[in-house]
């Protein structure tokens, strides 16, 4: 390969996209910054080794094209559905792509690391929408290379030309494929300004359903996820956390430790000052460094460690306690106004009708089946890890500041990831494997056991919303005033005071636009305990507090809450929000309406089963659930659950089918039985009996998903599905059982006032 | 590992007759392998599948079994890998879902009627799930849903309802 053959195309304002030609006859186009000092070859760019290329799309001279998933799986499905948007465009033959996790991507740009590969973030419900706007560019610049390739062989102006699954098709029939044209594409210039996209009509991949790309591998027991890597006789460590996060080891005695044969080591680690939250340990630890995991464990279980308790003494209980004092404290001012529509104050005086609710709502902890871990090789000259994260480039952060190496120095992989929910949106964990790494000549590969996983989680905070609604004579929602109180996810983390409502509260969420005086506010507690981002959040917290009001709303006014919704929502228009924000009523009343069409809704009144309802407006995107309980006695059975989307354009069905079904399923189990506590600051929770995701029988048989076709461009779903499950259950659990449930979990809720 | 020796037994080829030591250690069979495992026999199977043979199909992901990550068959009855000592496997035999494949690649129905059914989230569970369903279908090859209900397994992406269409599937290919 010679840097004279490289070229450069651009993309967008910022980043273009680059072609090179690569070892034997292949065409490699990735995308690099355009503030690129220099144009340095991406390291493995070219290699011949799967596992080093580092471009988006290769193709190579046999025909095999290689595409690089940028964003992180963590069974979100991007590693099938960003591939595929470049297959698109590219009229790849799907049967010959491979495709391969990148890891992060990072140059040296003067000692400043400088992304390669652009958005490299999984599971926030934006990599699609990210892909859709800078990918599908480097497929179509590769398809246009080629086409120019075959004109040039063929005689034919690339205009006559056409592509379809991996090959260019001349008017008379002729036709070459991809991997004939890839040696002398990737020495044609690419224009200056960027190739036309496809036009919708054309997508021969998009909107159609496609398996994981990794399934095979994966039921095959093949798929190695960071915990199954065994590079290099690493050492495992296992930890011991300090229960509290400002306490310390008050004694350690080694001895039986280290008289277990493999164990090596055992190390102390403390958390840096100064660091914020999630970039380095979360709370003191002693880790035991062995041969094997076994030895690891056992020398863990021999540590004569006392630890010395924290200074704050604080209970999950009188947390939520607080919480509900200070929304139900009058003169209590907000932390901040998140919106403030209309005058709630002069709307509210003289009213038909006032509703007041509050709702409770639990800590809840991450509980990712592949527990927090990492593999750290670290010498004076270069990091290598497999992390299992969901933000590389974070992870990169405190790999860089623990090991002061150049940018380039520091490699980090991505394997598949097993879930993430936002707990690996941190990295303590992280920082922890490359400490324990510069302490020893070997790499270490760190393991916390599902215990330590489970107490010394970034919890999602407990919270409480009150709501107060007035009514006028013609049952017109006048005034909407929610009070919100929770600890912030991103206290402590370099966020300014103004900004820490956003991980807890969406300034933008319904019925915002719907009613003419609302009011949000949000009130920030204090707590010992550590908080991070959650799946979901904020819309699952304030979706199950919103739409169970609304439902009490209907209650109040004895109408069907379907109608309510109906009502509420009106005509089919689009609604500013702020923020570029547009409500499109029209989709959602039409998710609405397709779920409780597919339910049976008319039956809600005479059926002896439960029917309940939820709708939800997420960045674009609309969901709906509705749910049909019955009950047995003290046994609630979720008998039929429908739950209808629509994000617009849809790349791949199958993912998305699999994605709502699965973040309606964890939403269930979640609202069904999941609750973090804590006493003296500790937590109490410490195994999966202890946190009891749902089992097969306590959900529903089947999740019955409809997803709405859409021009528009698409919008993310990781976890669209969750916010509207929660509600809609408790609603249904309402109608067969007359209780309200205003207090998660659900199940002990409802048992407690049955 | 310095502690943890291990061989694949093959057969002898000398011409004559020498008598043979004693064999330390614990001789069982994974996958159809003959393997024999000389180092501490209390290590759960869980830590020697998968630090020393470096099949890491099975999963950890509790304590005690917890949650069915590390589901495995031992003589055709499904166990908990993490909860099993070696010496309790001598003269075993172990199928991991490694071991599911025909030597040629085909996948069992089972595996593909995941794939099909794309019953995978992140997929850390999917092992667990299908030697838990496995072992469902080879004593009830027509599962009611109560008896799919009992699967031991936990998966917070949701892939349940997923799973069940997987096992109702293969179940009703055996029908047909």
């Amino acid at each position: 390969m010679s840097r004279q053959d490289d070229h450069i195309a651009p993309l967008s304002r910022r980043r273009f996209l680059q072609v090179l030609a690569g070892t034997a006859g292949a065409l490699v186009v990735g995308i690099r910054l355009a503030d690129a000092a220099d144009l340095p070859v991406p390291p493995a760019m070219l290699g011949d080794t799967l596992y080093g290329i580092g471009a988006y799309v290769r193709i190579d001279a046999d025909g095999n094209i290689i595409i690089g998933a940028r964003d992180p799986d963590t069974g979100t499905g991007t590693a099938t559905a960003l591939p595929r948007i470049i297959a698109d465009e590219l009229d790849a033959d799907w049967t010959r792509v491979s495709v391969v996790p990148l890891g992060l991507g990072v140059e040296d740009d003067n000692g400043k690391p400088r992304w390669i590969y652009g958005h490299q973030t999984g599971g926030m419900g934006d990599s699609i929408p990210a892909a859709w706007a800078d990918l599908r560019g480097a497929g179509a610049l590769a398809r246009w290379l080629l086409l120019q390739a075959a004109a040039r062989r063929l005689g034919v102006p690339a205009d006559r030309l056409r592509c379809d699954e991996g090959n260019v098709i001349a008017p008379d029939g002729r036709r070459l494929g991809y991997g004939a044209l890839a040696e002398a594409a990737a020495k044609i210039a690419p224009p200056a300004s960027p190739v036309p996209l496809k036009t919708p009509d054309r997508y021969t991949l998009i909107g159609q359903p496609a398996a994981d790309v990794d399934a095979r591998a994966i039921v095959t027991g093949q798929a190695a996820y960071a915990l199954d890597n065994y590079a290099g006789d690493a050492l495992i460590a296992v930890l011991s956390h300090c229960p509290w996060v400002d306490g310390g080891v008050e004694s350690l005695d080694t001895t039986d430790t280290m008289a277990v044969k493999g164990v090596v080591k055992v190390v102390q680690l403390k958390p840096e000052a100064g660091v914020p939250l999630g970039q380095t340990l979360r709370a003191p630890a002693v880790a035991v460094l062995a041969e094997n995991t076994w030895a690891a464990l056992q020398g863990r279980a021999k540590l004569k460690l006392q630890w010395k308790s924290g200074t704050q003494n604080e209970n999950s209980a009188w947390f939520e306690q607080q919480a509900s004092d200070l929304v139900n404290d009058k003169n209590a001012a907000p932390t901040t106004r998140v919106r403030n529509d209309g005058d709630v104050d002069v709307a509210g005086r003289k009213v038909a009708r006032r509703i007041e609710a509050t709702y409770v709502q639990p800590w809840l902890a991450h509980a990712t089946p592949e527990p927090m871990n990492c593999l750290a090789r670290v010498d004076k000259d270069g990091a290598t890890l497999v992390v299992p994260t969901q933000a590389p480039q974070q992870a990169w952060q405190v790999v860089r500041r623990l090991t002061g190496l150049a940018p380039a120095q520091i490699d980090i992989k991505v394997p598949r990831v097993g879930g993430g929910y936002g707990r690996r949106l941190d990295h303590d964990y992280v920082a922890e494997a490359v400490m324990l790494a510069k302490q020893v000549d070997k790499p270490v590969k760190l393991m916390w056991t599902r215990d330590e996983d489970m107490a010394q989680d970034y919890y999602r905070s407990a919270c409480v919303h009150k709501f107060s609604a007035t009514l006028d004579g013609k049952r017109q929602i006048v005034t909407w005033n929610q009070r919100m109180a929770s600890a912030s996810a991103l206290a402590q983390r370099g966020v300014p005071d103004n900004r820490l409502w956003t991980s807890e509260v969406d300034g933008h969420q319904l019925p915002a636009g719907l009613v003419p005086n609302l009011r949000s506010d949000w009130y920030q507690l204090p707590s010992v305990m550590p908080r991070g981002p959650a799946r979901g959040m904020p819309h699952l917290s304030n979706a199950f507090a919103v739409e169970s009001f609304v439902d009490e709303i209907a209650q109040s006014l004895k109408e069907d809450p379907l109608v309510t919704r109906l009502r509420l929502i009106g005509e089919p228009r689009q609604i500013p929000l702020g923020n570029d924000r547009v409500l499109d009523t029209g989709r959602l009343a039409n998710v609405l309406k397709l779920v409780a069409d597919r339910i049976e809704w008319k039956n809600w009144l005479r059926t002896v089963n439960g029917l309940g309802i939820a709708c939800w407006y997420v960045d674009g995107a609309y969901v709906a659930h509705a749910i049909e309980t019955s009950l047995q006695g003290e046994r609630l059975n979720i008998e039929r659950v429908v739950c209808a989307v629509d994000v617009g354009r849809v790349i791949n069905p199958a993912g998305l089918e699999g994605q709502v079904a699965g973040a309606t399923l964890d939403a269930l189990s979640t609202a069904l039985n999941l609750s973090v506590t804590y006493k003296d600051s500790q937590v109490q929770q410490h195994s999966w009996k202890d946190y009891p995701l749902a089992s097969m029988a306590q959900l529903p048989d089947t999740t019955d998903v409809i997803i709405v076709p859409g021009q528009g461009d698409p919008a993310g779903a990781s976890f669209l599905g969750m916010p509207t499950a929660a509600p809609a259950l408790a609603n249904a659990v309402f109608r067969v059982s007359a209780v309200r449930v205003r207090r998660l979990p659900l199940l002990k809720e409802m048992l407690r006032m049955l | 590992m310095a502690q943890v020796q291990d061989q694949i037994l093959t057969p002898r080829l000398t011409g004559t007759i020498v008598p043979e030591k004693v064999r330390e250690g614990v001789d069982l069979e994974i996958n159809g392998r003959s393997y024999r495992h000389t180092g501490d026999d209390q290590m759960p199977l869980l830590w020697y599948l998968r630090d020393v043979l470096h099949l890491t199909g099975t999963k950890y992901s509790g304590e005690h079994g917890e949650g069915g990550y590390d589901l495995v068959l031992v003589d055709g009855k499904l166990a908990a890998a993490g909860g099993l000592p070696m010496l309790q496997l001598a003269g075993k035999s172990v199928t991991t879902v490694e071991g599911l494949a025909a030597p040629d690649g085909k996948l069992h129905p089972l595996q593909q009627a995941f794939i099909d059914e794309n019953a995978i989230g992140c997929g850390y569970c999917t092992p667990g799930w299908l030697m838990a369903s496995l072992d469902l279908l080879n004593r009830h090859s027509q599962p009611s849903d109560n008896e799919i209900d009992q699967l031991p397994n936990l998966c917070r992406c949701g892939c349940q309802t997923r799973v069940r269409r997987a096992i109702k599937r293969v179940a009703n290919g055996a029908r047909a």
